[in-house]
């Protein structure tokens, strides 16, 4: 069953700090927005790369980390009640006879709103996938088999020859769940140490010793059996050389990297998968479609937050031209204006 | 001070380094393909690559905050990799030759 199509005045792409801050200085026009993001919560790289790191260049704000940051923000932009669509990739846009946009995500949702506006940073956060040869030919196989990123259905997994490689927490929880479900768990990592917490590095370390879980201080170099049926790896450890390993699925947890994806095939000019914008707009070449923060690139661009926030402010100046071409834009300031007071809840 | 620097298709070029901004820095700004996503910090693996001949052992160690990121990193080579954003160009490290890991 599919919903019927969402129709709102901005669909912002990405949730990261710029698009957040677009929903507020489009809020302040009255213009309403949905944010699609691939993450599960906002905060794009802030969250998702150093939530714990200091900023030190938001001006205003001495110090503060990614998370605080974007806390506040999404603190900020409270008033104006974005609908946000979290774990969705935005995949394919289009135009409509009435010249409205079409949004379409990976999830099924559909957003028709006037004005598109891309704030997708570097692009979407996807994992990482380990530089073997022929890997792609076992993704996507199917359920408990093969190469899989994320564990969505854990059942599946039962009875399965597993192979987990990584260190990070993702790498020991999953070895920890999946253990007792598997016919045989196996964990490699290039060392003898992780990052992970370290009550699962114990926890780990427990199942190995019953003889539950085999570590191997080893990496995978290749992969065997028929493209979607993974029957066997070759594995490369410091010590005992290269050996071949039974393993109906691979698991690989080396956390997330950022690709364009599919904003490349949306029809945008693109330079150097980047945006090209005016600097007046920061509208694209396509009319309607808007591009702030990282994606987008103009003579003299820098890739800081505070540009961004600049940028948000001009963008939605023309966005409100084209989504309410019949009104006048009043241009007023939250220090005096009773009325933009009044949506934001103070007054 | 030079850094001797190998694309993923094999293609070494001399770089100059410049004292006391990152191996990550000099390689991204002469055009190597080196995501850099975090821009530094330490904080995204993306900035990998193998430091060959024997310069592993003649850098400064490795972090803890280093060592724990590079579990994020693909393809590790023990002895050998390392995160360019947190290797300093000096004197000391003039010659230096690295290898950007796949991606």
């Amino acid at each position: 069953m599919t919903a019927a199509p969402i129709e709102t005045d901005v669909v912002i792409i990405g949730a990261g700090p710029i698009g957040l801050f677009a929903v507020f200085e489009l809020g302040l026009l009255d213009l309403k927005c949905h944010l699609v993001d691939i993450l599960d919560r906002p905060g794009g790289q802030c969250t998702e790369l150093y939530p714990e790191k200091p900023i030190y260049d938001i001006p205003g704000l001495p110090i503060v980390t990614g998370q605080e940051l974007v806390n506040k923000l999404m603190e900020q932009i409270k008033p104006f009640g974005a609908q946000f669509h979290f774990g969705e990739m935005a995949t394919a846009l289009e135009r409509q006879a009435d010249g409205r946009w079409k949004l379409k995500t990976d999830a099924g949702t559909e957003i028709i709103a006037h004005v598109v506006v891309v704030a997708a940073g570097a692009g979407s956060f996807q994992p990482k996938r380990p530089p073997v040869a022929g890997i792609e030919h076992f993704e996507n196989a199917g359920d408990g088999i093969g190469v899989h990123y994320a564990v969505r259905k854990m059942e599946s997994f039962r009875g399965k020859n597993i192979l987990i490689a990584g260190g990070g927490d993702s790498a020991l929880d999953w070895t920890i769940n999946l253990a007792p479900i598997a016919k045989s768990l196996t964990l490699v990592h290039h060392r003898d140490g992780f990052r992970a917490a370290q009550h699962s590095v114990n926890q780990m370390r427990e199942l190995e010793a019953a003889g539950k879980v085999k570590f191997h201080v080893a990496s995978v170099k290749a992969m065997h059996g028929e493209p979607g049926k993974l029957a066997a790896v070759t594995l490369a450890g410091a010590d005992k050389g290269e050996w071949q390993h039974e393993a109906d699925a691979f698991l690989p947890f080396f956390g997330l990297t950022i690709k364009l994806g599919p904003i490349a095939e949306f029809g945008i000019n693109l330079h150097e998968n980047l945006i090209p914008v005016d600097t007046a707009r920061f509208e694209s070449q396509t009319p309607g479609l808007f591009a702030i923060g990282d994606i987008n690139t103009y003579p003299g661009k820098l890739k800081l937050i505070l540009s961004g926030f600049h940028e948000a402010a001009l963008m939605s100046q023309a966005a409100f031209h084209i989504a309410r071409p019949n009104e006048k834009l009043r241009f007023q300031y939250t220090t005096s204006s009773s009325n933009l007071q009044k949506k934001l809840g103070v007054s | 001070m030079k850094i001797i620097g190998t694309d993923r298709q094999g293609n070494t070029k001399d770089v100059e380094g410049r004292d006391g901004w990152s191996v990550m820095e000099i390689l991204r700004d002469a055009g190597f393909d080196i995501a850099a996503e975090c821009g530094g910090a330490c904080a995204c693996a993306t900035c990998h690559v193998y430091v060959t001949g024997d310069w592993y052992e003649k850098l400064p160690a490795p972090s803890e905050a280093e060592i724990d990121m590079l579990d994020m990193a693909l393809a590790v080579e023990p002895g050998s990799s390392r995160l360019s954003c947190q290797i300093i160009c000096s004197e000391a490290t003039d010659g230096i030759q690295v290898t950007v890991a796949p991606e």
